[in-house]
């Protein structure tokens, strides 16, 4: 694991890019929430929402999003949220978000799961 | 790599170990993608006060993990996570983590000490796993005395495997989503 302190990594980025807002966390946004552009990149975006609009042509999770801004997870939810109030993107959120946390998952998707992996 | 137009599930399943256990090898092993890494942050009020760095008693501390996915079938994606198995991660599982299908414990025998912490903190957090010990050459323990150093109740189960091998990481997979099925329709057949 790799542990170090935020101040040493470019907070004045980090703190222009979400414009000072906190991390808080928006409990609708997973790791695999599967985030699809609805439009396309405008002239005067700020430049993380147009790549976010340019990578998420086709389907793509928000942990890859993440990984391609080089941004942590905590401020891509932050920007994505923006791009949904804005209607920019849509989600498509995983089952497992309406599960509760002692609950197993669905056998029927733990099937799938299997064939899926047996053909890889 | 992009996904399917269709994907429109994803799935988590979280590979914890310790430093050098293997985790990114089993990832890169089977993921459709070369691994990517990215991390979380976290703030921690009241941690940290004599660090010169932290701002009023808060410490803001990164936890880095790699992934790779696997496209399932036209809608499902298996996104396959290596998380570290150390104590400070542990804050950050429900926010990371919460939803995921189950995890494997990925077990260097030569360091069995780091997977304890893991098991137990799994345990707490209720995440069904099973336990993988990744064969490093010179590996002489039986399963057996695995399963007795980690204390590991009869019903986890213990699966051999090379991380290194797309094969055999694949089979890791499969032996965790069968144990998660027979979980699930013995927990569906007292139910219904």
């Amino acid at each position: 694991m790799i542990r170090r302190e935020l101040d040493n990594e470019e907070p004045d980025r980090l703190y222009t890019v979400t414009r000072g807002r906190s991390l808080a966390d928006d409990p609708d946004l997973d790791l695999v929430t599967l985030i699809v552009a609805a439009a396309e990149p405008a002239a005067g975006m700020q430049s993380e929402h147009a790549r976010i609009l340019r990578a998420s042509r086709l389907p793509i999770a928000l942990v890859e999003i993440a990984a391609d801004l080089d941004l942590p997870v905590g401020v891509v939810k932050i920007l994505l949220s923006d791009l949904l109030r804005a209607g920019k993107i849509t989600a498509r959120h995983p089952s497992s978000s309406t599960r509760a946390r002692s609950q197993l998952p669905d056998a029927a998707i733990l099937r799938k799961v299997l064939v899926g992996l047996h053909k890889l | 790599m992009p996904l399917a137009s269709t994907a429109a599930e994803g799935l988590k399943i979280v590979i914890v170990g310790g430093f050098g256990a293997g985790k990114t090898t089993m990832v890169r092993a089977v993921s459709e993608i070369r691994p990517l890494s990215t991390e979380e942050t976290m703030t921690q009020a009241g941690l940290g006060v004599d660090d010169p760095s932290a701002v009023g008693g808060k410490t803001t501390t990164t936890v880095a993990f790699d992934f790779g996915r696997i496209s399932l079938n036209e809608e499902m994606v298996l996104y396959l996570f290596g998380a570290p198995g150390q104590e400070r991660f542990w804050f950050l599982w429900d926010r990371l983590f919460s939803g995921t299908l189950g995890a494997v414990v990925l077990v260097d025998t030569r360091r069995l000490a780091d997977s304890w912490y893991a098991i137990d903190r799994l345990e707490h957090h209720r995440t069904p796993f099973i336990v993988a010990r990744n064969n490093f050459p010179g590996t002489t323990h039986s399963l057996d005395d695995v399963r007795d150093a980690l204390s590991l109740p009869a019903d986890v189960p213990l699966v051999d495997c090379d991380a290194r091998d797309r094969g055999s990481a694949k089979k890791v997979l499969i032996a965790l989503v069968d144990h998660l099925y027979a979980l699930s329709t013995a927990r569906e057949a007292v139910s219904s």
